[in-house]
């Protein structure tokens, strides 16, 4: 298990224990964390689970493909730390891992 | 946000509901109530990922099984309502085998079904049509290398069907009535891609071809007889020619319905104790100016978010543009808006580069949907444009050395 914490913008924080093989979205849905919709299920086709991820995590989460990129493009309020948290497959390495959500998914 | 909500239908809208009214602080009984035997779960991968075996089942579940008790939903499976009786301030739905459920507040959340055809051989074994997990799981077993899949119909589900038949060692022939693929819902040069991208990779096809009959050996199917007397000879046969919603309970209790239970933006319907959600609603679609049924999971979470908030007195969801994916072999496609109103429509990018988009605009050069393929960009931007009404630069739009970025600005 992977302990996440997801930060909603207005500050609350959920930790969750997240199995590895599952994304960092499936660990909040599945949780009932609010502030990440993921609305085509993890397909990489909304852009509505973004997260800011930790800095100091930004290497162990890894790069974003090209196609995650373009859609991250055109999201709200992009930072240079945003990802589509369903592009992130949690493992034992993510043990620790927060990330913060934007204030919408919309 | 005491009062005792029951939700009929546990489907993406309905266990997408339940879910929220917990979220946004409903304190009084929620009871989620399905006639299929499993917790809601989502229906896209059941043509996709799933049944190329690339998705287990439980990644399907909305929610894992421990959630409803532990947010105490009442989840109450395999269980089908038979009648809604509608009073002053709340009302009953009565279930087969007689019991009755009170409650204040009613979600009619029963989606949609596959549309039957009648045709001579339904019954036959290998016959089936994907609407649920059940249906997957005997199409999947239907799947085996070298068995070859008749997929009458070529909509999203039926192509989604045959490109992973294909990715799993499967034949498959699609048949199509109209003279094209997706005839009613894309546009002729994303038809024609997609109908080279598939025969590419060994589907085949038979266009403007009517079908007669399910032919049978021993009570299981063996073909498919099309109108002009041809058979073509299948192992299983996959019946995708739409949907129709499920509004007959609705329409009996006198609820105003036309294709679809009507809503207003708020998913209530002429009952103000009763909302409607996902794809049994005809609803608004105030880009538009029109009403509309949507099928869609955009559309359910959408309609999911409009009941409850309005429920909790909590903040309406931001309007959502209609919008749909597809994933066919490695392609993405992705589709936002409706082409209604659309004066001339514009390709960006070459098809036979894998990688374009079709814009549809209106008289004032407003985009009114985009059908994108493998093109990410634009169809965010597609789908910001469509948001905002901004008219476009037709010039600029086609010139695919401006990014759409700037197209956009
Ligand atoms: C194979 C397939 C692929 C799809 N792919 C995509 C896609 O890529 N993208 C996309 O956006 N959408 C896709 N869709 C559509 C999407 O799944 C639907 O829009 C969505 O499921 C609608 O949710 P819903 O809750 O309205 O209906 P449903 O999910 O159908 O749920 C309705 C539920 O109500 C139950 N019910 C009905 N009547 C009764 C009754 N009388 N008593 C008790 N229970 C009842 C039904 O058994 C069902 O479980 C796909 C659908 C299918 C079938
Ligand atoms: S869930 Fe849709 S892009 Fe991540």
């Amino acid at each position: 298990m992977a302990k996440i914490t997801y930060i909603e913008f207005n500050g609350t924080e959920h930790v969750v224990d997240v199995k590895p093989g599952l994304t960092v979205m499936e660990g909040a849905v599945k949780n009932n964390v609010p502030g990440i919709d993921a609305d085509c299920g993890g397909a990489c086709a909304c852009a509505t689970c973004h997260v800011y991820v930790d800095p100091a995590w930004t290497e162990k989460t890894g790069t974003p493909s090209a196609m995650e990129e373009s859609m991250l493009d055109f999201a709200e309020a992009v930072e240079p730390n945003s990802r589509l948290s369903c592009q992130i497959k949690v493992t034992d390495a993510l043990d620790g891992l927060s990330v913060r959500m934007p204030e919408s998914q919309h | 946000m005491d009062g005792r909500i029951l939700i009929l239908g546990a489907g993406h809208a309905g266990g997408t509901a339940a879910a929220l009214l917990r979220q946004q602080g409903w304190n009084g009984p929620v009871t989620l109530l399905g006639e299929e035997p499993v917790a809601p779960y989502q229906r896209p991968p059941l043509s996709k990922a799933w049944l190329k075996g690339e998705a287990d089942a439980a990644s399907l579940a909305l929610r894992p099984e421990t959630f409803y008790a532990e947010h105490h939903i009442a989840l109450r499976l395999g269980a089908r309502a038979e009648r809604i009786v509608r009073g002053e301030a709340g009302g009953e739905v009565q279930l087969e085998g007689g019991e009755v459920l009170a409650y204040d507040r009613l979600i009619v959340a029963t989606g949609s079904r596959a549309r039957r055809i009648p045709l001579p051989g339904l019954d036959l074994e290998g016959v089936m049509e994907l609407r649920t997990a059940a249906d997957a799981d005997r199409l999947k077993a239907a799947l085996r290398p070298g068995a070859k899949l008749a997929v009458v119909g070529g909509g999203y589900i039926g192509l989604e069907a045959a490109a992973s038949a294909r990715t799993l060692g499967a034949e498959a022939v699609v048949i199509e009535l109209q003279p094209r693929l997706l005839a009613r819902v894309a546009h002729e040069v994303l038809s024609a891609f997609v109908h080279d991208y598939h025969r590419a990779r060994g589907v085949s096809f038979e266009l403007a071809a009517g079908v007669d009959a399910l032919e049978g050996e021993g009570g299981r199917v063996a073909a498919v007889r099309l109108s002009d007397g041809r058979t073509i000879a299948c192992d299983a046969a996959l019946i995708g020619v739409g949907a129709v919603p499920n509004q007959e309970l609705a329409q009996a209790a006198g609820l105003t319905c036309d294709g679809g239970v009507v809503v207003d933006l708020r998913a209530c319907t002429s009952d103000p104790c009763i909302y409607a959600i996902g794809d049994c609603t005809r609803r608004p679609l105030p880009l538009y100016g029109c009403m509309g049924r949507l099928e869609s999971v955009p559309n359910a979470l959408e309609q999911a978010k409009q009941a409850v908030a309005d429920l909790c007195g909590t903040k309406p969801p931001t309007p959502e543009t209609p919008w749909f994916w597809s994933d066919q072999f490695d392609l993405k496609l992705q589709i936002a808006g409706l082409p209604l109103d659309v004066v001339r429509t514009l390709v960006r990018g070459e098809p036979s580069t894998a990688r374009f988009a079709v814009f549809h605009l209106n008289a004032d050069d407003k985009v009114q949907a985009v059908e994108a393929i493998n093109a990410a960009p634009e169809f965010m931007a597609g789908r910001q444009l469509i948001a905002s009404r901004r008219p476009v630069q037709p010039a600029k739009l086609q010139d695919i050395s401006i990014s759409m970025k700037e197209v956009a600005a």
